[in-house]
C-alpha cells in the first residue's frame, strides 16, 4: 500500500451515472488486476473504495457509478483536481489459475477490473473471453475497449435492448470448454455464478469499509478457511472457500 | 529543544502520541507505511478469553465528521493473542505496549487479565468495560459505578502492571464511575469510548449498520471527550489517558490542558494512516508555536 497525491487528467460520462477518471501519479504499489484505491474527498470522513480498471506507469484508470453523495461529488471534479488516495489495496485476482480458457464475468460496475484482468491474461499468452452485464443498452459501458482488446466479448441485458436478454448466467450456461471463471458485480449475481459454473473461479466482493487496509475488521466475512478481511485478504475470494 | 516525553504510573513515553485499540489492529499494517517505534506506545485490539467473529455486516456507517463502527471485538481471543500476534508484534514494536482487555463476566475480565499480565511486552493492561455485562442484563459495566468497581477490583486483585479502566462516554454520569474505579484500585483511567450512533439509509430505508447501532467516533466528538476528560481528570488523582476525536497535534495539547498525560488516537488512523506520525512530527513545531517547552507543565492547564 501507498499513500499519494494524484492529479485528475480525465473525468468523463461513460454514461448517465457511470464516469471514467483518469488519475496520474504512482502506480507502483499495484500489483494485480482486481485491487482497489480508496479516494479521500473533501468533506467526507471515510475515504471511497473504487477498483482499479487499468494502469501504466503513470496513470490509474477508474470507472465509477453516482449511487450517493460521495461518488456524485468525485463526478464534479474536474481535470487539474488533485486527490490523496492509498493505491495497491487487497489481494486481486490471481492469473497463475486461470487454465488456457478462462471466461471474465463483469456485472454493472463490476464491469472495471474486468479489462486489466483480460489485458494481463492476453499478456500471459491466455485466450479470455468476457461476459459483460448491464441493466439497459443505456446503461451499458466498455463494451468497445474490450472489443479492442481482440477477444470474444457478450454482451446480456436484463430487459434485451442489447445483446442476450437477461442475466450473464444465462450467456455462461451456453458456454463451453471454459478453463475457470474471474468475476465481480453485485453479490446475487456472484452467488448466482457460483451456483451455474462448472468451474472453480475467483470472485471479488464488495463491503462497507472503515480503513480499506486491515486496520479496522470492519469489512470481516467468514469464509471456510476462516475469518477474512475483504479489504486485505480479499476482496477477490475463490469459489470453494465462500459460505453463501 | 521541547520536552515531549510523559510518564503513565512509572512507565516513560516518548511521547503522548498512542493509537486507540480497534484502529491500529496488532501494528503490521501501520509497521509496513512507517517505523511504529516513534509511537509513544499502542493499545492492541480489545481481546477477549474466546475467539469472537463479531458482529454481522455492514459495519460501518459514514458520519459527518466522523464513522459509526459495530465491529463487536472481532479478535482471535487471549490464546492466540499470546501464542500468535504478541510475537509477532514484537518483531515492528520494541516498546511496551496497551493491552486492551474486554469481556462479558467478571470472571472473564480477570483470567484475560492474569494471563496478559504476564507478559513481558505488556506495559499497561487497558481494561474496556464498555462492553454488555451478560450476568447482569446486558447493561454495560461502565454504566455503573459498582460493576465498574467490581471489574476494577478483580483484575487489580490477579495482577502485577499498571490497571487502566478505559470508560463509556454514554452514562448520566462519567465522575461517579472514574471515582469509583479509582477507589477500587484502577492506576489510570483512560476515555473516552465510542458513543452509540445510529445512520438510517434513506435509500432501503433501513439502518446501514448490521446491527441497527453502533460505536461514533472521529472528529466529530473531540469537545464532548475534552468535556469528560476535563471533568474526570480533575475528579481524580491518577493519569488520564484522553481520546476521542484527535486528528492533530493541536488536538493533543488541548487534551492534555484538560487533563490528559497522554492522549490515544483512534478512527483518524483509518482514514489518515500517518496520522499519528503526522502527529508525532508536528508537536514539537506546534508545542513552540504556543510557547510550550515540556508537555509536562501543561496536563491539566485548564483548570488552573
Ligand atoms: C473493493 C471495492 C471496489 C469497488 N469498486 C468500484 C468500482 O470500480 N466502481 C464503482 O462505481 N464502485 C465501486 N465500488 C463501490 C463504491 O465504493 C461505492 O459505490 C461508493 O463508495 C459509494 O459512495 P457514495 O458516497 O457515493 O455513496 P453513499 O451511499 O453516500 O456512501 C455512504 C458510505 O457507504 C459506503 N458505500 C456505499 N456503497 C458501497 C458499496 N457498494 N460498497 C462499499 N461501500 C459502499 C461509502 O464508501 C460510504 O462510506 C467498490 C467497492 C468496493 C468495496
Ligand atoms: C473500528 C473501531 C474499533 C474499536 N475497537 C475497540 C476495542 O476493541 N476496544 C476498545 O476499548 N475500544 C475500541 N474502539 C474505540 C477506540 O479505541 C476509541 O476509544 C474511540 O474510537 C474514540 O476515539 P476516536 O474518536 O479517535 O476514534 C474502537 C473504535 C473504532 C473506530
Ligand atoms: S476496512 Fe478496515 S479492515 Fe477492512
Amino acid at each position: 500500500m501507498k499513500q499519494s497525491i494524484y492529479t485528475i487528467k480525465i473525468n468523463q460520462h461513460l454514461t448517465d451515472q457511470v464516469l471514467k477518471m483518469v488519475l496520474a501519479g504512482d502506480t507502483s504499489a499495484i500489483t494485480a488486476p482486481g485491487q482497489f484505491i480508496n479516494i479521500k474527498l473533501d468533506g467526507f470522513f471515510l475515504r471511497r473504495p473504487i477498483s482499479v480498471c487499468d494502469y501504466d506507469e503513470k496513470t490509474i484508470t477508474i470507472l465509477y457509478k453516482i449511487v450517493g453523495k460521495g461518488t456524485e461529488y468525485l463526478s464534479t471534479l474536474p481535470a487539474g483536481k488533485t486527490l490523496d488516495i492509498l493505491t495497491g489495496l487487497g489481494n486481486g485476482y490471481d492469473t497463475a489459475k486461470s487454465g488456457q480458457k478462462p471466461l471474465l464475468i463483469g456485472g454493472g460496475v463490476g464491469v472495471p477490473p474486468m479489462y486489466r484482468l483480460a489485458k494481463d491474461l492476453l499478456a500471459e499468452g491466455k485466450k479470455p473471453s468476457v461476459i459483460l452485464g448491464f441493466n439497459t443498452k443505456e446503461e451499458a459501458f466498455y463494451i468497445e475497449e474490450f472489443k479492442a482488446l481482440g477477444i470474444p466479448v457478450h454482451v446480456a441485458t436484463a430487459d434485451g435492448s442489447l445483446g442476450t436478454k437477461g442475466f450473464v448466467t444465462d450467456v455462461v450456461k451456453t458456454m463451453e470448454n471454459y478453463t475457470y471463471f474471474y468475476t465481480c458485480g453485485p453479490e446475487p449475481m456472484l452467488k448466482a455464478l457460483s451456483d451455474v459454473t462448472v468451474t472453480s473461479g475467483q470472485l471479488s466482493f464488495e463491503e462497507r469499509m472503515g480503513c480499506g487496509f486491515g486496520a479496522c475488521m470492519g469489512c470481516s466475512c467468514e469464509t471456510k478457511y476462516g475469518t477474512k478481511r475483504i479489504c486485505k485478504d480479499g476482496p477477490v475470494l475463490e469459489k470453494e472457500e465462500i459460505k453463501w | 529543544m521541547v520536552n515531549t516525553k510523559v510518564t503513565l504510573s512509572g512507565l516513560t513515553l516518548d511521547n503522548p502520541v498512542i493509537p486507540a485499540s480497534g484502529t491500529f489492529g496488532y501494528g503490521y499494517e501501520f509497521a509496513e507505511l512507517y517505523d511504529i517505534n516513534i509511537l509513544g506506545s499502542f493499545s492492541f485490539k480489545g481481546t477477549t478469553k474466546e475467539p469472537r467473529f463479531g458482529n454481522p455486516t455492514p459495519r460501518i456507517a459514514e458520519c459527518p465528521s466522523g464513522m459509526i463502527n459495530s465491529v463487536g471485538l472481532q479478535n482471535p481471543g487471549i490464546d492466540k493473542v499470546i501464542s500468535e500476534e504478541l510475537p509477532k508484534l514484537r518483531k515492528c514494536f520494541h516498546k511496551p505496549v496497551i493491552a486492551n482487555i474486554s469481556g462479558f463476566s467478571v470472571d472473564e475480565y480477570a483470567y484475560c487479565c492474569e494471563r496478559i499480565d504476564k507478559e513481558e511486552q505488556v506495559g499497561i493492561i487497558e481494561v474496556n468495560v464498555s462492553c454488555p455485562n451478560v450476568h447482569h442484563g446486558g447493561m454495560s459495566f461502565g454504566t455503573s459505578p459498582e460493576a465498574a468497581a467490581e471489574v476494577t477490583r478483580a483484575v487489580k486483585a490477579v495482577t502485577t502492571k499498571p490497571v487502566y479502566i478505559k470508560l463509556s462516554p454514554n452514562v448520566t454520569d462519567i465522575v461517579s464511575i472514574a471515582k469509583a474505579c479509582e477507589d477500587a484500585g484502577a492506576d489510570g483511567i483512560s476515555l473516552i469510548n465510542t458513543m452509540m450512533g445510529m445512520r438510517i439509509d434513506l435509500k432501503t430505508k433501513r439502518p446501514v449498520i448490521a446491527n441497527k447501532m453502533g460505536g461514533f467516533s472521529g472528529k466529530a466528538i473531540f469537545p464532548i471527550a475534552v468535556r469528560m476528560v476535563y471533568q474526570v481528570a480533575e475528579a481524580v488523582k491518577v493519569p488520564v489517558i484522553g481520546m476521542g476525536g484527535v486528528s492533530s497535534a493541536e488536538d493533543v495539547i488541548e487534551m492534555m490542558l484538560a487533563g490528559a498525560t497522554a492522549v490515544q488516537v483512534g478512527a483518524a488512523n483509518l482514514v489518515e494512516p500517518f496520522a499519528c506520525k503526522n502527529i508525532i512530527e508536528d508537536l514539537p513545531r506546534v508545542m513552540e508555536r504556543y510557547g510550550i517547552t515540556d508537555l509536562n507543565d501543561i496536563i491539566g492547564g485548564a483548570r488552573k
